[in-house]
């Protein structure tokens, strides 16, 4: 999938390898700590951030799993 | 995950709502990975066109009770939309485009997973995808008469679960 900033994507992609390689290798089995990604977490990130905001995505003020708090079967 | 939404309004909708066709839809995904009990919960809703309809949806993973080889996973999802006067149209057209795309996006899924096994999957992707847009065009159809035929009524503001 390309990112939301079409510069951003091959930024994208490198992150991403690196993700998915420490997330299948060490996260779930069960060996959380060094952070191999950060670099290329931080270069992805600064790209997608001047995208939003040249978009104009209105990503302020939202909380993380937003309205998900005290969602129920019979919400009104 | 910040994501971007291709579905296209339907011409109904175009003429009624003509400044939510210039803007994409924008989602935002919240997961929380939980490698020690072994559950995955995703959060997905629409951060923008949100005075026209918001879809909420939860995805809970976790391991199957009865067989720990299987993985089940639980969906729900809240359609609403507070526009007076044509709210319950527009939410009976989120739930039907919504039905649609889980209808494909579970495909998907089922097709992908049997690769992963090594199973042949009983059809092709070509046709796997092709029943799954027919089936997301019957139901979109479906939707798009109620909505019309809702769209001049008066509406109700309860939200609709699934």
């Amino acid at each position: 999938m390309n990112s939301v900033g079409e510069a951003c994507t091959e930024l994208k992609r490198e992150y991403d390898q690196c993700f998915n390689r420490w997330f299948a290798e060490k996260f779930l089995k069960g060996e959380s700590d060094g952070d191999p990604c950060g670099q290329l977490f931080k270069r992805y990130q600064l790209c997608v951030q001047k995208a939003i905001k040249e978009k104009d995505i209105p990503i302020e003020g939202l909380e993380f799993m937003g309205p998900s708090k005290g969602k129920t079967e019979n919400s009104s | 995950r910040l994501l971007t939404k291709t579905n296209r309004l339907p011409r109904w909708a175009e003429r009624f709502f003509p400044a939510n066709v210039a803007h994409s839809v924008y989602i935002l995904e919240d997961s929380i990975v939980d490698p020690k009990n072994r559950t995955m919960t995703t959060f997905t809703w629409n951060i923008n066109h949100a005075r026209l309809m918001v879809v909420e949806e939860r995805c809970v993973y976790q391991v199957n009770p009865e067989n720990s080889n299987w993985t089940e996973v639980k969906r729900e999802a809240w359609v609403s939309s507070s526009l007076f006067g044509v709210s319950r149209a527009i939410q009976e057209f989120g739930l039907a485009r919504f039905k649609s795309n889980v209808t494909k996006s579970t495909k998907g899924f089922e097709y992908v997973l049997a690769r992963m096994q090594g199973e042949a999957p009983s059809k092709t992707l070509v046709e796997t995808a092709k029943e799954a847009t027919e089936k997301a065009k019957e139901t979109a159809l479906a939707a798009t008469e109620k909505a019309k035929d809702l769209a001049s009524k008066a509406a109700t503001k309860k939200k609709q679960y699934v």
